[in-house]
């Protein structure tokens, strides 16, 4: 379970505010999270402790495919994300370094900066505990579930590379009669 | 019921005969391309994974374009991490400064992407190929790091939208002010996770630089991809560039579309994008009287030889404005050259140009000309966010080579058929 403070923007929140270019020749958490989101508010990294939760609009993480920007909202703290939508490559590249991201527009429409939020994100449901009010999100497609159960894409790639061993494996020997 | 040219791509891929937009696919890949900017990551993910060799030595592809020449001794070191794994696991297409360019220029230029591949990309803007008749989409460095492992990945079959665009193109008017138009049209998300299909006759007639130039932005869209049924002209672009078979597909005339739009571009102007979005799109006669300190012209969307034909032509004779900056930058080693052969060079130079090597630098804000603090570009590059090209009080606008030349020349936003 994940329990934390809302920090609530926009929509279009892009990747160049999420974490700028000019920070992207790294792409460790401890590098990247002191930079997150100071283009868009100074003083987030400031704000955020252990546990808070970003609420945002329609279209989050829209631009580049840089995977420095869910590692710099993971390393500043935040423990999910919640929007109306997110924008593809970000959602990929969250679902594989283990960022949790949940898409509901009437959580994202009745929260404010400052509510504690509660998530479930095994079953789905996002908990406005200062507004009382409970959400339940869509249920992610199976290779996707697949990929959190292995604990991210790394997880995931080495379950695929040993079922394929094994099944190249099992085409090759000689069966006994 | 048919099949559009990116189910058909999807289908051959998946080792199936019909697939459905929606649907989850394992497919085939055969091009994996990163940057020195998405590589290193990758190459760290890669060594987690723990495989023992990657899919294909011949299907990756790895080019030195975002922060080279080395901006600092970091970017120097994301080089060297990238060196380093093309030499360990000898991949062939590995390419290094002074013999690079651009990704989205030096990829489809050395013969790597042909029509009927899926390809992915460690860089947003992997979508360029579908120019080629290739479906080509961005990922992040796992997904690229768990794809030179497997040499497959998991694709949601993406709705398709076609665009037709018929009409007359006027004079001054191309690709660039087509996906401006279609963007703004469309906004940031207006084909979230769907395939940006080109079409109509004045697809037909448009060279391959400026189709190019639209599959490149149709990301800024929310598109997953942008695509273009493959023609002779594709065929002819890849003569001598690559000997493997390839298929054309195209789409049946009862595939399903999600949305088709019809756009008639007989009264198109020179379209300009504002800050913040690159969906912020206004006609230029509607662009209020806008100072500009610095003009970019290059990137993956306008760095190739066609753009700076036409820009060359509106500088030839004239000046760089005082108070402007003019950023010439050819997209590959090969776009160079051929500058210096056509004397193109030497008309920016003269014009008061400043000429870089090919790099992404000022397009992300990197370097060879970030923007100081409520400094004003006009840049030919793909996107304007907030902060993007330097400091976060900084301004980009967005536009076709021709509106670029045109207003380095008056120091303001200024209609090329103006001047």
């Amino acid at each position: 379970m994940i329990r934390g403070q809302v920090h609530k923007y926009g929509d279009n929140i892009d990747t160049d505010v999420i974490i700028p270019a000019r920070y992207c020749t790294a792409f460790t958490e401890e590098l990247l999270a002191p930079h997150c989101l100071e283009d868009l508010d100074v003083d987030f990294v400031k704000k955020v402790k252990k546990g808070d939760i970003i609420v945002a609009g329609r279209n989050f993480g829209c631009g580049s495919s840089r995977e420095n920007a869910p590692i710099a909202i993971k390393g500043a703290g935040v423990s999910c994300v919640i929007a109306r939508s997110f924008a593809r490559i970000f959602y990929r590249n969250s679902i594989n370094i283990g960022l949790p991201i949940l898409e509901s527009s009437a959580a994202v429409e009745d929260a404010a900066t400052g509510d504690e939020i509660e998530v479930d994100v095994a079953i789905g449901t996002i908990t406005n505990v200062t507004k009382k009010k409970t959400y339940q999100t869509s249920p992610f497609p199976e290779i996707i579930q697949e990929i959190i159960r292995a604990g991210g894409m790394v997880g995931f790639a080495r379950q695929r590379i040993a079922q394929k061993k094994a099944s190249a494996q099992r085409t090759t020997q000689p069966v006994n009669k | 019921m048919g099949m559009t040219i990116t189910e058909k791509i999807f289908a051959a891929h998946s080792g199936r005969d019909v697939v459905k937009p929606g649907e989850l696919v394992y497919a085939s890949i055969d091009l994996v391309m990163g940057t020195d900017v998405t590589v290193p990551l990758a190459v760290e993910v890669f060594n987690r994974i723990g495989a023992e060799d990657v899919f294909d030595n011949t299907k990756i592809a790895l080019v030195n374009d975002h922060f080279v020449p080395a901006k600092d001794i970091q970017a120097a070191g994301l080089s060297k991490s990238m060196r380093e794994f093309a030499g360990k696991y000898h991949i062939k297409s590995y390419f290094e400064v002074g013999r690079s360019g651009l990704c989205h220029c030096i990829v489809p230029e050395s013969g790597l992407v042909m029509p009927g591949d899926l390809v992915i990309g460690a860089d947003s803007h992997t979508c360029t190929y579908g120019a080629l008749g290739a479906f080509a989409t961005g990922v992040g460095s796992t997904d690229m790091a768990a794809s030179w492992a497997l040499g497959e990945n998991w694709f949601k079959v993406p709705p398709s939208m076609k665009i037709i665009y018929k009409g007359q193109l006027p004079e001054m008017v191309g690709g660039k002010d087509l996906i401006l138009h279609t963007i703004g049209m469309l906004g940031v998300e207006g084909a979230m996770y769907a395939s940006l299909e080109f079409a109509g006759e004045i697809i037909d007639q448009l060279p391959l630089a400026d189709r190019l130039t639209l599959c490149n932005m149709a990301i800024e869209a929310g598109a997953k991809g942008g695509i273009i049924e493959p023609d002779h002209k594709v065929v002819e672009f890849l003569n001598g560039r690559s000997n493997r078979q390839y298929i054309m597909h195209t789409s049946d005339s009862d595939a399903v579309y999600a949305n088709v739009i019809e756009i008639d571009v007989t009264h198109l102007e020179p379209q300009i994008a504002l800050p913040y979005l690159p969906s912020n799109v206004k006609p230029i006669s509607q662009v209020d009287k806008i100072t500009i300190d610095q003009v970019v012209l290059g990137s993956c969307t306008n760095g190739r030889i066609e753009d700076f034909r036409v820009a060359a032509e509106l500088l030839r004779g004239r000046e760089v404005a005082p108070g402007v900056r003019l950023i010439v930058i050819p997209a590959t080693q090969n776009i160079y050259l051929q500058m210096i052969d056509e004397g193109l060079l030497k008309t920016f130079v003269e014009s008061g140009a400043a000429i870089s090597p090919p790099t992404c630098g000022p397009c992300i804000g990197g370097h060879m000309g970030a923007l100081g603090e409520n400094e004003v570009g006009l840049y030919t590059t793909n996107r304007n966010f907030k902060g993007r090209n330097g400091h976060s009080t900084s301004k980009v606008y967005l536009s076709s080579p021709a509106v670029a030349a045109a207003s380095a020349v008056t120091g303001e936003i200024t209609d090329p058929r103006r001047i």
